[in-house]
């Protein structure tokens, strides 16, 4: 099942700004809901976003109840040099996700 | 004016509705109080430039995570025939081309018209041999999405025979028929107000075009069957079981409404 999607050029000039976009599949329940018998819902959200470029952190969110579910998280960051781009959300009840993607710089 | 006469003239009123509104001899041309076809217009156009963009990109459309995961189950096989769609159907991309455009199809079998999700439903149970998807179910929506991709772009092609007929015309008078305690109808908001406000949104035209679509409201992919509930819902009727011919006949006739208009699947709509 997709559970992460990420966008981004598959080549770039060296020092262009490329923009990078990514869709989490992710319900974020914000834990201030109730079932029909009055139940709490328990919150069930994704805590945090980091994408590191070659193992040096680039971009960092930290994410609250507030954020609607399936988060679009969309950046920009300059090519510097070829190479893997990580990407990472990690939340609520041991829900964590991983995705690559390979970047050419000329 | 007595009581009586004030009765009368209502009642002379309603026989003049009745005259112009004769349903049952209203052929498939564009009836009296129906948009014309130059004037109808997407709910992508009502929508605010934020909306629009999450739409346009599919980096940026949520309706997209269905859709791949649609594209996976339609790759997997299911049930005791042990066969996935693509054993028989082989690539969607190539062979699902245009069919969502024509659905609410006639089903011979059934002798009557299916939604695409039926149709999904019906070649599980009989080809597949595997249990049906719940309506609304994450998997049901996602093949939904995956099928209707296909047909991203190409015009609505729903033509009206003899054995889809009857079923038409159930459609257009579930439309045009006042319901719940607010007796409303349909059309009353989608034909007459268009363009106006309604608790501060505005009002489409109802083009089913984009379904099943990424609602901001819903945080999720949802069926039109969801939407049409929605509506009911807020008129104060009862809604229509999923899966009620009621509700195909309706879908039937909206698609019919919105012929040569382009799919959009998967939509968002705020």
């Amino acid at each position: 099942m997709a559970r992460a999607v990420v966008t981004l050029p598959a080549q770039a000039r060296r020092g262009e700004i490329v923009e990078i976009k990514t869709l989490a599949a992710h319900a974020m329940e914000t834990g201030f809901r109730r079932t029909q018998t009055g139940e709490l819902i328990p919150r069930d959200i994704i805590r945090r976003f980091t994408c590191t470029y070659n193992d040096v952190e680039v971009f960092r969110v930290d994410l609250h109840p507030a954020v609607a579910a399936n988060p679009l998280i969309a950046f920009t960051t300059v090519a510097t040099e070829s190479g893997t781009i990580a990407f990472q959300w990690v939340g609520d009840n041991g829900y964590s996700v991983t995705e690559t993607a390979s970047i050419r710089v000329e | 004016m007595s009581v009586r006469t004030g009765a009368l003239r209502c009642l002379a009123a309603a026989a003049v509705a009745c005259v112009l509104f004769d349903f049952a001899n209203v052929d498939t041309e564009v009836g009296a109080t129906e948009i014309p076809l130059a004037e109808r217009r997407s709910g992508y156009e009502f929508m605010g430039r934020e909306t629009r963009m999450i739409q346009d990109e599919d980096a940026t459309n949520p309706g997209m995570l269905w859709v791949l995961d649609g594209e996976a189950l339609w790759n997997r096989k299911a049930g005791a025939a042990d066969r996935a769609c693509s054993d028989c159907h082989g690539d969607a991309r190539a062979n699902m081309k245009g069919i969502a455009a024509r659905y609410p199809a006639f089903d011979a079998a059934r002798g009557r018209p299916l939604s695409l999700e039926q149709r999904i439903n019906a070649c599980r149970t009989e080809r597949q041999k595997a249990a049906a998807l719940p309506f609304e179910s994450r998997e049901l929506l996602a093949l939904t999405a995956y099928v209707a991709l296909q047909s991203r772009g190409l015009p609505v092609d729903i033509t009206i025979d003899e054995r889809t007929r009857p079923f038409f015309e159930a459609g257009r008078e579930t439309f045009y028929r006042r319901q719940g305690q607010l007796n409303l109808a349909c059309t009353q908001c989608h034909d007459d107000h268009w363009g106006a406000k309604l608790g501060g949104s505005p009002i489409p035209q109802a083009h089913p075009t984009g379904y099943p679509l990424y609602r901001l409201e819903w945080q999720s992919l949802g069926s039109l069957e969801r939407r049409l509930r929605n509506c009911l819902v807020g008129m104060r009727a009862e809604p229509y079981a999923y899966g009620a011919p009621e509700f195909v006949d309706l879908e039937l006739y909206l698609m019919w409404r919105a012929r040569g208009m382009k799919i959009e699947t998967p939509a968002v709509r705020p």
